[in-house]
């Protein structure tokens, strides 16, 4: 492990935990939404509006959390604008959500003027040192803060609803034959709403990890492609929690080596270190999708297509 | 049981066909409604919407500057054009290159170091040398994610989206290291063009801002149109967006599709990309990319994803690059609002189309 430098193992798997929290909640809504049927391109641009929006509300309130649940707020606004275009207006899902990311960036960074430079209130751990400062399991069970237990949390209820809950068959009808399901009764654009506000909220939270945890403190373009490969794990993932989990995790783990190496001076260029989370995000990709065509690899039947009744 | 009267709501109903009225009329009443909501997010932000408005839309064309700003429009419409038509062209086949500002990237980046190799060497053939490289640039870009989804089934929006950070790295690269000016007394940034006529993109016309780069557009403007209308690639590319199991019958092979829509618009972005650098941009700097790139996506839709309609479309963005910098520096307007704004008409312009598509009825709701 010579070329590692003088990288704690424990540390790292320390930091990846926290490094993967935005993209984790990211890819868990968008999880959500494409089981639903529904492929929002925006994620990035949800993310990058949480980030803001729950940076504003923690900085003017003085509270972390409701921090947290501005940027939940915030990324559900900007996820409904999705929505009423995509199941009102039945505009084109991959343009909207292009739309969208383009939109929430512009509008994150004009309403983050006059918000650089300032330091949030800080999250700490969630449990007392006594705990944390016990040796290994202390770091990586124990140190953490409280989001960092609430999106592994999120992992287990999404499988456990989407796999044994009647909501979770429903959304899993609505993105698989969304005939079937409106011949059942079920308002399909209805449930999509739903689904698409759950993932806004989701991915603006990880996007206030950003600005509130990982950061932090408020730039313009703070997510910087996070949402783009929360959408990648989601595919990584077969749309299945648990494996959001592991993506997210592995993402993570990469990210984090990589600023380690950097720092270490591992005689690698930085620029190319840095490029390499996108370069590991596109050869998973290629994995994940090499030869297996169409149903194989687990995509809702109905994803990215949009549903009218027509009576 | 008594019933009793129900609302009376609008239902969406679908058209036999597109309405032709509203296809063309969209554009307009998108534009209209952006206008309307920029205006109040203007007013918002403590400014005099119309005076804003008037700025945008109305100076740079006949305004005390206009002899000025009018040449600029042509300069900023050039690359949206060349750009937006190369990804109409495969959004029309539902391939969707969105990585387009990283092709654009490799694009200049490859034609100025072709440029750059030969420096100071003065002969006719460097520049059209540097063409060729930069159009190769950008269409090697886009052959990875067009080959890894004909190869490897690899979703081509994730992966041209990926390869714009990573094209980004190697921009901060070139211009910190393999491409720095050598006599540039540290500072990154590549030599400057301006002192390089035998590589420089020169204007041709200055009044007008016409350069090569708009020369392109404006010629591939029409190629495209000819392609898509006369020619059998551009049926094929129509027959594969609106029935992609018809087009198989008809014996179109998807991944050729791929590789012709993707190499095509990395192509285009490419040469947009050689054209900047070599002209309005001057260098290969860390930031000398706008955002062309992705602008260009909703110049595409605005255009209808019609090579005609999207010189009309990349003029009326240009208007709100160059009005958006006069508010900028007279009105203190954020350049940030301008991308809300631009954001903001792509937004209407998806929600208006429901009307080419749909028409809205009265109906008695049964509850």
């Amino acid at each position: 492990m010579d070329f590692l430098g003088g990288i704690n193992p424990v540390i790292l798997i320390a930091t990846l935990m926290a490094s993967a929290v935005p993209i984790l909640m990211a890819a868990l809504g968008e999880t959500v939404v494409e089981r639903a049927g529904v492929l929002n391109l925006g994620v990035e641009g949800m993310m990058v509006i949480g980030a803001l929006g729950g940076f504003i509300v923690a900085v003017e309130t003085g509270s972390p959390v409701l921090g947290f649940i501005g940027g939940a707020a915030a990324g559900a606004a900007l996820s409904l604008i999705f929505a009423l275009l995509t199941q009102v207006f039945l505009a084109n899902q991959v343009a909207t959500g292009l739309a969208l990311t383009l939109f929430g960036l512009g509008v994150s960074s004009l309403g983050g003027q006059g918000y650089n430079g300032i330091k949030p209130p800080a999250t700490g751990q969630l449990l007392p040192d006594a705990l944390a400062d016990l040796p290994v399991v202390g770091p990586i069970v124990f140190g953490h803060d409280w989001m960092v237990y609430f999106s592994i949390a999120m992992t287990a209820v999404l499988w456990w609803v989407l796999k044994s809950t009647r909501i979770g068959l429903i959304i899993r009808a609505v993105g698989e034959s969304h005939e079937a399901a409106h011949a059942l009764g079920y308002k399909v654009n209805r449930i999509r709403l739903m689904c698409i506000a759950f993932g806004g909220a989701m991915a603006g939270m990880g996007g206030a990890y950003v600005s509130l945890v990982r950061v932090p403190q408020w730039v313009d373009g703070i997510t910087a492609g996070a949402g783009w490969i929360a959408l990648a794990i989601v595919v990584f993932a077969s749309w299945r929690p648990w494996r959001v989990l592991i993506g997210a995790y592995l993402f993570g783990g990469i990210t984090v080596l990589q600023l380690n190496l950097q720092v270490a001076g591992s005689g690698i260029p930085v620029e190319y270190l840095s490029m390499a989370p996108y370069l590991i995000t596109i050869l998973v990709l290629v994995i994940m999708s090499a030869g297996r065509r169409g149903k194989a690899n687990g995509a809702p039947a109905a994803l990215g297509q949009n549903f009218h009744a027509s009576r | 049981m008594d019933r009793k009267w129900g609302v009376v709501v609008l239902r969406l109903e679908k058209r036999p066909t597109p309405s032709r009225f509203w296809l063309y009329a969209t554009p307009p009443v998108a534009v209209i409604l952006t206008m309307i909501a920029g205006g109040i997010l203007f007013a918002a932000m403590g400014k005099n919407p119309f005076e804003v408005i008037r700025t945008i839309f109305w100076d740079p064309l006949f305004g005390e500057f206009a002899f000025y700003l009018r040449g600029q429009l042509l300069v900023k419409a050039g690359p949206l054009i060349l750009i937006a038509i190369g990804l109409a062209l495969g959004f029309r086949a539902g391939i969707w290159n969105i990585g387009a500002e990283g092709q654009y990237i490799m694009g200049a980046i490859i034609g100025a170091s072709v440029g750059l190799a030969v420096f100071p060497t003065e002969s006719r053939w460097i520049f059209p040398a540097m063409v060729v490289a930069g159009a190769f640039g950008g269409w090697a870009w886009a052959m990875i994610p067009a080959i890894l989804k004909t190869r490897f089934n690899t979703n081509e929006i994730l992966v041209s989206l990926m390869l714009v950070y990573v094209a980004e790295t190697i921009l901060a690269k070139a211009s910190t290291g393999f491409l720095k000016n050598p006599e540039g007394m540290g500072f990154p940034g590549s030599r400057n063009f301006s002192s390089y006529p035998a590589a420089q993109n020169a204007f041709i016309y200055e009044p007008l801002g016409l350069h090569w780069g708009g020369v392109a557009a404006l010629v591939t403007a029409v190629l495209a149109y000819i392609l898509l209308t006369r020619h059998q690639a551009g049926f094929q590319i129509r027959l594969a967006g609106q029935a992609p199991r018809a087009a198989r019958f008809h014996g179109v092979s998807p991944a050729r599709l791929v590789v012709l829509c993707m190499g095509l618009s990395g192509a285009l972005a490419g040469l947009a990309g050689m054209f900047e650098v070599t002209g309005p941009a001057g260098q290969i700097s860390i930031d000398f990319n706008t955002g062309y790139g992705f602008t260009a996506i909703i110049v595409a839709f605005l255009g209808r994803l019609n090579p005609l309609g999207i010189v009309l479309a990349g003029f009326l963005m240009a208007l709100t690059y160059v009005g958006g910098e006069m508010a900028s520096t007279n009105l203190g307007l954020p350049d940030a609002a301008i991308q809300v704004f631009q954001g903001m008409l792509l937004f209407f312009l998806l929600a208006v189309d429901v009307l080419t598509n749909y028409r809205f009825r009265l109906a008695v709701g049964a509850h």
